[in-house]
Parts: structure tokens; C-alpha cells; sequence
């Protein structure tokens, strides 16, 4: 099968043209050693043959500027690697075309078999660009394609050019003699990687720290060879860019017909004066925010209670049908709530990236990343941990993916340390039953209501204590590391669907297959920590509660014995166990069972709290598990035991405390370590700890 | 000598190199050359970053980027 890599500058409609091709025939993996995304698909040729292609991080040359650009150079010069090309595309913004062909230019000359892919035309058009295409070919002798990746035109033109241009070896000349910046070093390099053509040679000197594959023997042989020929990276690579662009505006000069008409698009103009505006930009934006996640609530509430339903249903007939014994109790009570508790989160994920993707596709996104840049830079974040926040507010899994688009290793470091704090989908039933007992269903002037306040109230207090801890680790980091931004401001678009549906559909299955499996093994595990006990009590637990209470119904007897059950369990016994250790928040065992049962996912509080105050299998009714806590009485005091004090004392526990394994899971991966997961877990623990013992002190 | 970060609303300007050669290989990729004409378009608020019109594109740029260009 034919392998071909897509390479483009961003904004240059690349994944679109990726998605043209590939349809849903696409999956994302990682490039082995590095966490970077990669976007591989298989597309049709002549109905018989397929060719794998791969989407590679969109960037403005092969010296790359941030974490997931090196992808380019690496998988580009590195022979061995398992997905090297046959073929590169570079797909080429035709309205843009000088700085787009910087790129084109850096990968023809590696001396792979090279493609322009020439997109957006038809606003070169506008703009009063004619490209004579024939012409453009022969002066970069590489085969030119004409595409339209947004309405998926020039695609059987572009594969029959792949198919044909992998027998085409191009043994042709280099766009750029780069053996005339280091003759020496080019040649010494050669003499000990003969198989290297000048350009790979030089590279292989000009990016040694960004290039991986390499023994660190050899780095060490090459580093010796720059130092004895006084190899200056930058000021070359400077050298080289100038030169190239110099070549490409002489000979694409050569291809171009220029009329006169200067366009500007006027709708873009318009929308930016709005958009960025000092006071309507910030409260469009905070408007579109209110109202997505408005929206997010109202839609997936009807998706959340089918799924829920669903599960439960699944639960009673496997309980129902299956013979009795472990296997039984561990699919019913353990496997399938489990799934559940993964599968109810999708509606609200998928809802929030089809927004995000929608603002992303449209351009609106990179104004917002303009507009809070400066204000993100005073808390140590910069304008793209915008995404990654407002991510965090659905499930933090995907959204500390998504902050790799951050050149800055330290901006990154902190806006994955503190992107947990954004109160996240799973701390939402844990609020929302909370509130339901502590604040009264008032209304305040007649227009805001208690209840509801107090919701916001939670969500805000994650997102201080986000910027709060940043500004903290701003000032604690040290780092000489320069951060870019330059940015392109796209023009606005209406979003192609298409890859809105991909978007959304990839960052679910993000959210599946990461959180997913960690999520469903703490299930299982929590599950044999509850229905298993040490001793007597636990064996015997029917036998005692018979004898102990008598006059119960049949169903009020059955919730009796399974909290007597959970008391004797292993989850009771930690429960106990860490009782002390709580008793300063105002928490008893019974709530430490449920924060240590939370670390499956947060909001198996409320299931493990209905099962501990014995309300039974069916403990989704919110209002059976409302009164049952209302009726709770504190031993110590004798009044009722979830008082406000003890509620906001737990919600505040609950927006600060690092208790999601998915999301260490994901931090260690990101951060190629355990430093950074272990202190946000040390950190967020001893927040939440402090701020629960403060708001418990004070209000009781 | 100015850079691009003192130019006015809707001031034209030529780019005649730059002070910062950390950031000038960036700023050539993105298309900002010797020789090109740039346009000052907007600015985010409080100092913000600041948005060009370089070759019919607009790119943005923050102060310390801006500074690093001078013009003509």
C-alpha cells in the first residue's frame, strides 16, 4: 500500500482534504515515543487499490516550533520509521502562496517524491491571482494539482498523481543548493551516512535536538562534527529561509498574474471590528460560553436519563436472568454500572466539542485566543489554554490534549496542572444533590435563584483557583524558553460539517477509550472492595440484621441488610479507617466510603451515598435520596447531620479535590512522567483538604 | 527607527529588518520579509496582541513580536 503524508501550513485546509479523502475511514494513534496525535486513513483508488495516508501537525517550515510540529522533520528524514512515506502532498493556500511554499520548497528538497496540492483557488481568485499551474510545475519540477478541499474537488486528479508519482524517484535538482551554506559539514556528514542526500545531511546537523530517532552516539559524533566546523544553526537557517523565499518570489513571479483589484474581505473586517471589540468582543464571548453551556444542560439531560435508564434496565435483567452467584452480581452490580458510568458522560462531551469545534472551524476561536492572550499571560497562561479551560468544563481528559497546541513547554506544564480545577461534568450530580440540601429553592428579588447561584458559585470557584494556582506557578517556574504566539486570524467561514462530525466523534472515542478503561476498572475494583468484608459481620450480615430489626417489610429489610453489608465491607473498613483523618470537614465513614469510591469518578458519590443511607437499588430518584439525607442524624450533635456547613463543606472538597485516576493517567502521559501528576494530586488534595476545614469551621 | 508596534490604526509601513534574531526566522515563515509592506489593522484590548495585514493575510502578533520588527 501506498503511504502518503500530508503536510500544509495551518489554516491551509489540509485536514479537510485529509477528511475528503478518508472519510470515516480514519483513526487517531500516537506516533511511537512521542504524544502527538497521529491522524492516519486509508482512501480508494480506481475502486481497487487504497493507499494510507497520514496527516501530519500543520506548520509553517520543517524547524519546527512547538512540541507537535518535530513530527514533521522526524517522520520525513527518518527512513526506518514505520509510516515513511512513499509520498508527500503539500497542500498549498493558492491565495497565500509565496509563505506557503517556504514549506513546499524545505520538503521537495528532502528528495522525496513531492506533490503540490494547490487549494483555495478560488479565493486567489477573488483576490485577483491567476496561476498558470503548468507553468508553476515546471519551475518546481514537482506535479501540480488543482483541489478544492472544502466542496472535495481535484481528489481523483490528486490520487491518480499519487499513484504515479511514487515511481517517480525525482532524482532531480534541489530547489536550493544548501551545500553551499556548510560544504565541509555537508560532506564530512555524507562521508558517514553516504545514503543522505545534501539537504537530509544538513538537517540532520541543523536539527539534532529535534530529531529523536538518532543513537545518542551518533548525535554525539554529529554535535563534535558542528563544533569542529563552527556550525551556526540560526544564523543558517536564517541564511537558508531568506534565500528560499527569495527563489520562490522569483520564480512563482514567473507563474502568477496579479490584476489590480486589492481584495479585502469585507465580511471578515466587519465581524473582526465587533468580535475584538474592547467591551462587545468580551461580552460576546462570555454570552456564547453562557449559552453553550445552557444549551449543553438542556440537550443532553434527555440523553443522559436514557442512557442512564437503559444501563439500569440492563442491570435488573442480567440480575434477573443470568443464574445467581459472583459472575452474576459482578456483571449486574459491577461491569454494567460501570459502563454506565462512562457512557452517561458522552452526550455532554460530544455537545461541548461539537460547539468547540464549530467556533474552531468557523475562525471565531482564534479571536478569542487574540482577545484573552494578555489577560492569560498575567496568570502564567497564554490565549490557546483558552480551549483547553473551557474543555476541562466537560471532562479534562481531552481538554489536556488539547493544550499540545502550546508552543511553550512551561504555559503547557500549567495549563495541564491546572485545568482539573474547571469543574468538570462528573461533579455535577455531586453539586446538584448537595445543593438540593443546603440551599433553599428561594428566589432573591424575585429574579435569581439560590440554587442556582450557588451552581455558579461552584463552577467559578474552580475557575479562580485555576487562574489563582497558574499565577502561583508562574511565579515559581523559572524558564528561559522563549514562547511564540504569531498566529494567523483566518478569515470567517461557515464550519464545514463534515469536519465538525469527525471532531466530535474523535474527541468521544478520546474520551471512551482513555477515561473509559480506567473508569470501568476502579468500577470493578470498587465493586469487590463493597461485596466483600473481613469476618463475621460481613459473612453473617442477613443473619444479624434479621435479628436486630424486625417489623421491616420485605424491600426495607433488603436495603437494611445491603447497608449493614456495605458498613462490614472492605470499603466500609477503609471508610472507617480514614474517619479520623475527615472528622475536622465534618465527615463521617459513611462519606469516606463515598470519597473513596469517587476515585472511580466523582459522581459515584451519589450512588454509593443512596446504597450507604439504604435507599435501595433504585436510588436515581433524586427525591427518595434527598429526604433520606435530610432525615440523617448527627450522633455527635443529635441535629441533622447534612447541615450547610457539612454540604458546602463537601462541595467545596469536591471542585478542588484531584480525585479522577483517568485524569493522573493522562497528565503522566502528556507530561512523559510521574513529577507533575504527583504534585497536582499532593497539591489539589491539601486545597481541597484546607478549603473544606475552613468552610466547615466557619459555618458551623 | 520604528517597529511595527508604534505604527497607528490603519498606518501602512515597509519592513526593513529586525532587532531580534530569536524571533526573526519566525517572522520571515509567517511571510513578514525585508521589503514588505505590513499593515497595522487592530489591537486586542489592554495591550494586547496586535493584528497586521502581511501579504492580504492578517496575522497577530504580541507587543515583544511587533517590537521586533522595524520599519520604514
Amino acid at each position: 500500500m501506498i503511504k502518503v503524508a500530508l503536510v500544509g501550513n495551518p489554516n491551509s485546509g489540509k485536514s479537510s482534504l485529509f477528511n475528503q479523502l478518508t472519510g470515516l475511514n480514519q483513526k487517531v494513534g500516537n506516533f511511537p515515543g512521542v504524544t502527538v496525535d497521529m491522524k492516519s486513513g486509508e482512501a480508494k483508488v480506481s475502486g481497487t487499490s487504497t493507499i494510507q495516508l497520514i496527516d501530519l501537525p500543520g506548520t509553517y517550515s520543517i524547524y519546527p516550533r512547538s512540541l507537535d510540529e518535530r513530527v514533521v522533520i522526524n517522520l520525513l528524514t527518518d527512513e526506518n520509521h514505520k509510516d515513511y512515506p512513499d509520498v508527500v502532498v503539500v497542500v498549498v493556500d493558492a491565495s497565500n502562496l509565496n509563505r506557503n511554499l517556504l514549506l513546499f520548497s524545505e520538503v521537495a528538497d528532502l528528495g522525496l517524491p513531492t506533490i503540490l496540492a494547490l487549494n483555495m483557488v478560488d479565493m486567489a481568485d477573488k483576490a485577483g491571482i491567476q496561476i498558470n499551474t503548468k507553468k508553476l510545475s515546471d519551475l518546481y519540477s514537482s506535479p501540480v494539482v488543482t483541489i478544492n478541499a472544502r466542496v472535495g474537488s481535484g481528489l481523483d486528479e490528486l490520487k491518480n498523481a499519487i499513484i504515479s508519482a511514487k515511481d517517480l524517484k525525482q532524482p532531480r535538482e534541489p530547489l536550493y543548493p544548501v551545500k553551499e551554506l556548510a560544504p565541509e559539514l555537508v560532506q564530512k556528514l555524507q562521508e558517514r551516512y553516504p545514503e543522505k542526500s545534501d539537504y537530509r545531511a544538513y538537517q540532520m546537523a541543523q536539527q539534532l535536538n529535534d530529531i529523536s530517532y538518532l543513537p545518542p552516539d551518533e548525535k554525539e559524533w554529529i554535535a563534535g562534527v558542528k563544533a569542529e566546523y563552527d556550525f551556526h544553526d540560526k544564523q543558517l537557517k536564517e541564511q537558508e529561509t531568506l534565500d528560499r523565499l527569495a527563489i520562490i518570489k522569483d520564480k512563482t513571479g514567473k507563474a502568477l498574474s496579479v490584476s489590480e483589484v486589492s481584495f479585502r474581505d469585507s465580511m471578515t473586517d466587519r465581524l473582526d471590528r465587533v468580535f475584538t471589540h474592547k467591551v462587545y468582543g468580551y461580552a460576546i464571548f462570555l454570552a456564547i460560553l453562557f449559552l453553550i453551556f445552557q444549551t449543553i444542560f438542556a440537550w443532553a439531560e434527555p440523553f443522559m436519563d436514557m442512557i442512564d435508564e437503559g444501563f439500569g434496565w440492563m442491570s435488573g435483567w442480567v440480575h434477573r436472568y443470568l443464574p445467581e452467584g459472583i459472575l452474576n452480581d459482578l456483571v449486574a452490580e459491577g461491569i454494567i454500572p460501570g459502563l454506565g458510568g462512562v457512557i452517561i458522560f458522552i452526550p455532554q462531551i460530544a455537545l461541548l466539542f461539537l460547539f468547540i469545534a464549530i467556533l474552531e472551524e468557523s475562525g471565531y476561536m482564534a479571536r478569542v485566543v487574540f482577545l484573552m492572550d494578555r489577560i492569560m499571560i498575567k496568570f502564567g497562561l497564554n490565549g490557546k489554554s483558552v480551549v483547553p479551560l473551557i474543555s476541562g468544563m466537560a471532562c479534562a481528559i481531552p481538554a489536556i490534549m488539547a493544550t499540545r497546541t502550546i508552543d511553550s513547554w512551561k504555559d503547557r506544564v500549567i495549563t495541564i496542572f491546572v485545568t482539573p480545577f474547571m469543574s468538570c461534568s462528573a461533579r455535577l450530580p455531586v453539586y446538584a444533590i448537595l445543593i438540593a440540601l443546603v440551599v433553599p429553592d428561594e428566589y432573591i428579588f424575585g429574579l435569581f435563584n439560590l440554587q442556582g447561584m450557588a451552581l455558579m458559585g461552584m463552577y467559578l470557584l474552580g475557575f479562580l483557583m485555576a487562574i489563582l494556582s497558574a499565577y502561583v506557578m508562574k511565579k515559581l517556574l523559572k524558564t528561559d524558553e522563549k514562547s511564540y504566539f504569531m498566529m494567523e486570524l483566518p478569515i470567517y467561514r461557515s464550519p464545514r460539517w463534515g469536519n465538525v462530525g469527525l471532531t466530535v466523534l474523535e474527541k468521544s472515542k478520546t474520551f471512551v477509550f482513555e477515561a473509559g478503561k480506567i473508569i470501568l476498572a476502579i468500577s470493578i475494583v470498587l465493586w469487590v472492595l463493597a461485596s466483600y468484608g473481613p469476618g463475621e459481620n460481613f459473612e453473617n450480615a442477613e443473619s444479624i440484621v434479621r435479628e436486630q430489626e424486625t417489623g421491616l417489610t420485605a424491600k426495607a429489610m433488603d436495603d437494611a441488610i445491603a447497608a449493614y453489608q456495605l458498613e462490614h465491607s472492605y470499603a466500609g473498613v477503609m471508610g472507617k479507617w480514614i474517619e479520623p483523618v475527615i472528622k475536622p470537614l465534618g465527615y463521617d465513614w459513611k462519606i469516606g466510603i463515598a470519597l473513596i469510591t469517587s476515585f472511580a469518578a466523582r459522581e459515584v458519590f451519589v450512588g454509593t451515598i443512596a446504597t450507604i443511607y439504604s435507599v435501595g437499588s433504585d436510588f436515581e430518584d433524586e427525591g427518595t435520596i434527598k429526604s433520606r439525607l435530610s432525615a440523617e442524624i448527627n450522633p455527635d450533635t443529635g441535629g441533622p447531620m447534612y447541615t450547610p456547613a457539612l454540604g458546602f463543606s463537601l462541595m467545596v472538597f469536591y471542585v478542588f479535590a484531584m480525585q479522577c485516576m483517568s485524569t493522573l493517567a493522562v497528565v503522566y502521559r502528556e507530561t512523559k512522567g510521574w513529577k507533575w501528576p504527583m504534585l497536582q494530586l499532593a497539591y489539589m488534595t491539601a486545597v481541597a483538604y484546607l478549603s473544606a476545614f475552613v468552610v466547615y469551621q466557619w459555618l458551623s | 527607527m520604528r517597529t511595527a508596534a508604534q505604527l497607528r490604526h490603519g498606518e501602512r509601513g515597509t519592513v526593513t529588518g529586525f532587532s531580534n534574531s530569536e524571533m526573526s526566522l519566525k517572522l520571515m515563515e509567517m511571510g513578514v520579509l525585508p521589503g514588505q509592506e505590513i499593515e497595522f489593522k487592530f489591537a486586542a484590548p489592554f495591550n494586547g496582541p496586535r493584528c497586521f495585514l502581511v501579504r492580504g493575510y492578517q496575522l497577530s502578533l504580541r507587543i515583544n513580536e511587533a517590537e521586533a520588527i522595524s520599519i520604514d
